[in-house]
């Protein structure tokens, strides 16, 4: 096994850091231990933060000593507990995306890049699920892994000031969507009318990290029907759940 | 209920913070100075955690349409009650119908107004925080604007009097702080002299500080090959390095993911201190441990413990206590100075 660090973040958390490089396997290892921490001792952590490759434990210092805690996790750690207590399945949360015109200026551009054409950009791009290693930037920011480096683009040169909400773009070999407006230099090649974070929702995040993101490609006209059902708030996403030894681990 | 007249410079609602969503992506936000926000709502008369009004720098012009009891403490911005000064660091009953006007703060940078009750605006994912990037928390997601109405809530749990806090218990702000750093997690990524050079030299607070992170300016702090990591969590303290050198304090409304190499965190005990300090303030770095900052934590806790009885004691001092006999029935009468 990889030697598995445990690092100091100030005085209320620590991050158990598993490796230095993307990969799933690394990050399954860190939502392993989230979800054994989460079961076995949730007294003993404020919140879990989980990234690409550490889990990060805030806890309150007043409450729980630090010592305790690195033995808590060491144990963890130590044992083969594997998935035995851990959830074992995984969500494949499907969003709608409408493709190319207004809603993807750059599309033509990563098609050229490429030398693919438009459709087969979208092809690609739909045709498997993707990792969500993390969430962070802004709420609901899915990190994603797995894209193909076939459709890879560099981002913009002069980023954009402002990104609707729902884009959905690439930037190098990563894809993802933004869950609310925000600055940014990704390629746009579609848009979804899914809210990814809606805080007044009574599920105010679609997903989660360790979930896997399914892009489907619809029109215009289906578009304007998600966004008329997300924004009646009866849109209801697609969702698959598989075996954790299912084929897209 | 207030009226907002006018907001100031930067004005929001804000309370302990927003936990247990940070794995979402939803920062933490919450009152900067954490002790002005706590002793501000400690003589307000409400529970911990209630939500107060946070201003920066130039205060706010209210508008009071009913009587109630406000605190204010952190810097000094000079409030006049129907333009009688107001005391910093103390609870006052307001009539309605008053005006309280702030002005600039001459030292220090953040103001917290407690309103007995505390501010009652809709909780969102467990907080009243103003969070303004995501638009969620205070009123409508965004600072206050001009003709804002603010109703007071249910966050009462003491009877407030007027009371101001003794000055033992009131911080001086400094133009010159000293903030203790615990190191890691990447205190690896920087050279030795990198790691001398950002304990041994002062770095001024830049025009790049708001409630998101201070950046700072000083001699460059150098890595050894590379600044970037593969992205991990950030807090609040934390120090993120980027290529250029210079240091970049996290601040409560962080991002709650960062790519650069974090050299240390500044301990919990001393944000409050760098949450009032201002763009050409001056800042020393010392290193410090868990186990100091444990310590501090528990001074920390003590101060308050005090805070607290200082007002507690206080409440007794204007309160006396009778028996009364009438009818041979035995009367417990408790009489308050109001």
């Amino acid at each position: 096994m990889q030697q598995v660090r445990i690092l100091q973040l100030g005085e209320s958390a620590l991050i158990v850091e598993f490796g230095n490089i993307i990969s799933s396997e690394v990050n399954r290892k860190v939502h392993r231990l989230a979800a054994i921490l989460q079961q076995q001792a949730p007294q003993s952590f404020v919140e879990l933060v989980p990234t690409y490759r550490s889990l990060c434990i805030y806890f309150n210092p007043t409450e729980t000593a630090r010592a305790d805690l690195e033995i808590i996790v060491q144990g963890i750690l130590n044992s083969d507990t594997e998935y035995d207590c851990v959830d074992k399945t995984r969500r494949i949360v499907h969003i709608p995306v409408c493709y190319g015109g207004d809603f993807g200026p750059d599309l033509e551009f990563v098609a050229n890049y490429n030398n693919k054409t438009v459709q087969e950009v979208i092809d690609i791009h739909t045709s498997q699920p993707y990792l969500i290693y993390m969430l962070g930037f802004t709420p609901g920011f899915p990190y994603l892994g797995g894209m193909a480096d076939e459709i890879a683009t560099p981002r913009l040169k002069i980023p954009r000031t402002k990104i609707p909400a729902g884009s959905v773009g690439i930037a190098g070999n990563q894809t993802g969507f933004y869950p609310i407006d925000s600055p940014g230099g990704w390629r746009l090649i579609g848009r979804t009318a899914v809210k990814a974070f809606n805080p007044t929702a009574v599920d105010p995040f679609l997903f989660a990290a360790g979930d896997y993101l399914q892009f489907d490609s619809i029109n215009l006209a289906e578009y304007q029907q998600v966004e008329y059902q997300v924004a009646k708030g009866t849109f209801v996403p697609k969702v698959e759940v598989i075996d954790h030894r299912g084929e897209y681990l | 209920m207030i009226r907002v007249v006018s907001p100031g410079l930067l004005t929001t609602i804000q309370d302990e913070g927003r936990y247990g969503f940070q794995a979402y992506g939803v920062p933490v936000a919450g009152a900067m100075d954490k002790y002005a926000y706590r002793v501000a709502n400690m003589l307000a008369g409400n529970n911990p955690g209630a939500a107060v009004i946070e201003m920066t720098v130039a205060g706010a012009h209210l508008f009071f349409e009913a009587d109630m009891f406000v605190a204010v403490c952190g810097a000094d911005m000079h409030g006049k009650l129907n333009e009688r000064p107001l005391t910093n660091w103390s609870c006052c009953k307001v009539s309605a119908g008053s005006e309280l006007i702030f002005g600039y703060a001459d030292s220090g940078c953040r103001t917290y107004l407690a309103i007995h009750g505390g501010i009652d605006v809709p909780v969102v994912l467990g907080s009243r925080s103003t969070y303004t990037r995501a638009e969620i928390g205070g009123v409508a997601g965004r600072a206050l604007k001009s003709g804002d109405i603010l109703q007071y809530g249910n966050d009462g749990c003491e009877r407030p009097q007027e009371i101001a806090l003794e000055a033992q218990f009131i911080p001086t702000y400094t133009s010159d702080i000293l903030l203790r750093v615990i190191l890691g997690p990447q205190a690896e990524y920087f050279t030795d002299s990198g790691i001398q050079t950002f304990f041994s030299n002062k770095y001024t607070v830049s025009l790049e500080a708001d409630r998101m992170g201070y950046r700072l300016d000083g001699p460059p702090i150098t890595h050894k090959k590379q600044a970037d990591i593969i992205s991990d969590a950030l807090c609040c303290g934390a120090i993120q390095v980027p290529g250029h050198g210079s240091p970049i304090i996290m601040m409560t409304d962080t991002a709650t993911t960062g790519g650069y190499a974090k050299i240390g965190t500044v301990i919990g005990p001393d944000i409050p201190a760098l949450a009032q300090s201002r763009p050409g303030q001056q800042v020393n770095f010392q290193q410090c441990t868990s186990e100091i900052c444990d310590s501090v934590l528990q001074e920390q806790c003590k101060v308050l413990q005090k805070v607290e009885s200082f007002i507690t004691n206080t409440f007794k001092a204007k309160t006396k206590n009778f028996i009364i006999k009438i009818d041979k029935k035995v009367y417990n009468v408790k009489v308050e100075e109001v």
